[in-house]
């Protein structure tokens, strides 16, 4: 079980005052879902949080570890990140971009094995993708291809969960599904934290909010605490109508 | 997978016994093999052992780097269509050459001359394709495209200002000939060491292969990664070229040909390209001697008709 800390973090966004430092205590069990508007930042700290972008300033520590000081494949055992956009230069097979999952546990001379295999196609069973393990990626829709790349989270296996918008090109069931997997995650002892657009997803299966604003003022919270109608119709400039349903509230954007 | 590697490994040694065999004078299979086992005429043994062989195995390593540095190449810019040759790294080496022997210098000299410039010409391309911090894959290509189009002018003014007598060496150089290699043994072992060296960072290169960030997110060290591969395919292109002159579209069609057929697991396609592009270029040698004999043939023209109508193919495919 690993935790993940920020230390008076302020994330690069180029041309953006420095804004509201992060000071958060992302641990294991909890589901954490970032919500902001376009530009808000999400994914700088997304990828700062995954080391892959310096911080303006401040740290990011992993077990009480600044990131920095890792070597990249003890992070890449410890925390993993599923990205908005992939690209895929070369042709490759659904099956074998799920075994990159395995790389940062294999030595160098090492080659995957039948331990490997398994929890690649295990993977690729849970998110529903097994059977087109041998199809090149690029003839798959974005959906299968968002699926692909949680599959390969899972084979990668690590305590912490990075998702950027986990389940954008997902259709509904899908979406439920996926939400579903995070959060029995979670259950299990791993730590999820995610970007997300839909405020439904966020009140549903977040048990903690990241309120990001454009200006750099951010706050964050348990979910319940965080998800209030003038808050969010702050965040996104929008109004919004809360109803309830199956036990949780509902925002739906007003029309005009 | 291993089936393919042990193919492609008979295929190569198939194509050194023809060429060894083919020639001004044919060499029938039983006294080939005579002459293998250590017997023989004294005629065959040096017809084969001090002509033929060194040529042989000159070509097979030159191929067999330059096909290596192109799939090394294609993997640190995500685009298939990187080539020593494309991205201008021979035509560094060529003005290196040509200048050498315009100043009437020893082949010695020349070859490292060559050397110089193909390292000059990584050190040019990178660099000012990194200068500002940005060092995305498709300014990396047309910094390379742009650097070649001027090495070529460079070339041109160097020919024109040439005197005539001097012309024909620098010309077979230009195109590419084996038959100027002085001695097989730096290509050979570089090949061999270079593919020993890159395997353990195979598995690495599939990472980076699905782009920097992603490969940096698995566990790889990008930077560290990216500037090896950079210095060993200039290496392994500066010893191409140094034995061979400028022979193109040899790094380019070989990896491109055998990711078509063996997927793109560089952990099969950097020992195949390094077979398969030996054997493309003794088979593409033993044309150029045998085609018009007793006139030979610069093996560059060869493989550059093999390769121009394969590059506008790939070029027409790909979106």
């Amino acid at each position: 079980m690993s935790t993940l800390n920020t230390r008076d973090l302020v994330i690069n966004v180029p041309g953006r005052p420095d804004g509201f430092a992060l000071n958060m205590s992302i641990e294991p069990g909890q589901v954490w879902g970032v919500l902001g508007p376009n530009g808000a930042g999400k994914t700088t700290l997304l990828h700062t949080l995954a080391g892959l972008l310096p911080a303006r300033s401040g740290q990011v520590q992993l077990n009480s570890a600044p990131l920095t000081a890792l070597k990249r494949r003890v992070i890449a055992q410890q925390l993993g990140l599923v990205f908005q956009e992939r690209q895929d230069s070369f042709p490759a097979t659904v099956l074998e971009t799920a075994l990159i999952g395995r790389h940062p546990w294999l030595s160098p001379w090492d080659s995957e094995q039948g331990e490997d295999q398994r929890r690649a196609e295990q993977a690729l069973t849970t998110l529903d993708v097994n059977h087109l393990s041998d199809r090149l990626l690029n003839t798959l829709s974005g959906g299968e291809r968002q699926r692909v790349a949680i599959a390969t989270l899972m084979t990668q296996n690590p305590d912490i969960l990075l998702l950027d918008e986990p389940t954008n090109h997902l259709d509904l069931h899908h979406q439920v599904k996926v939400m579903n997997l995070l959060r029995d995650q979670a259950g299990a002892g791993k730590t999820v934290f995610m970007c997300l657009h839909d405020l439904n997803l966020a009140a549903r299966w977040c048990t903690h909010v990241l309120l990001l604003y454009t200006n750099g003022d951010a706050c964050w919270g348990p979910a319940k605490n965080m998800l209030e109608p003038a808050a969010l119709e702050r965040l996104y400039n929008q109004k919004l109508i809360t109803v309830e349903a199956d036990g949780a509230p509902v925002f739906v954007p007003v029309s005009f | 997978m291993t089936r393919a590697l042990l193919s492609l490994g008979l295929l190569a040694l198939a194509s050194v016994a023809l060429a060894l065999a083919l020639g001004s004078v044919t060499v029938s299979p039983a006294d080939l093999w005579q002459v293998i086992q250590g017997e023989g005429s004294t005629l065959h043994r040096t017809l084969l052992l001090d002509l033929r062989l060194p040529r042989t195995l000159a070509a097979f390593g030159t191929g067999g780097l330059l096909a290596v540095a192109g799939a090394l190449m294609q993997v640190l810019l995500r685009n298939p269509l990187a080539d020593p040759y494309v991205l201008g790294l021979s035509g560094g080496a060529a003005v290196g050459a040509l200048l050498a022997m315009l100043m009437g210098m020893g082949t010695l000299i020349i070859s490292g001359s060559a050397f110089a410039g193909a390292m000059l010409a990584t050190v040019l391309v990178f660099g000012l394709a990194h200068g500002t911090g940005s060092w995305t894959p498709s300014r990396l290509l047309l910094t390379g495209v742009v650097v070649a189009a001027g090495w070529g002018a460079v070339i041109t003014l160097m020919l024109a200002i040439t005197p005539s007598y001097k012309l024909p060496g620098m010309l077979y150089w230009l195109m590419g000939d084996v038959s100027y290699a002085r001695s097989p043994w730096p290509a050979v072992v570089v090949l061999a060491v270079a593919v020993v060296l890159i395997m353990p960072l195979a598995r690495n290169l599939n990472v980076l292969a699905r782009g920097p960030m992603q490969a940096a997110a698995l566990g790889v060290s990008v930077r560290p990664l990216e500037w090896t591969i950079y210095v060993l395919a200039s290496l392994l292109t500066a010893t191409a070229v140094t034995t061979a002159g400028s022979i193109g579209f040899v790094g380019l069609i070989v990896p491109h040909m055998l990711r078509l057929i063996l997927g793109n697991d560089q952990r099969i396609i950097l020992p195949a390209s390094a077979l398969a592009g030996g054997t493309l270029l003794v088979l593409a040698d033993t044309l150029a001697r045998t085609m018009i004999a007793p006139e030979q043939l610069p093996v560059g023209v060869i493989t550059a008709l093999l390769g121009v109508p394969t590059f506008l193919y790939l070029l027409h495919r790909s979106r």
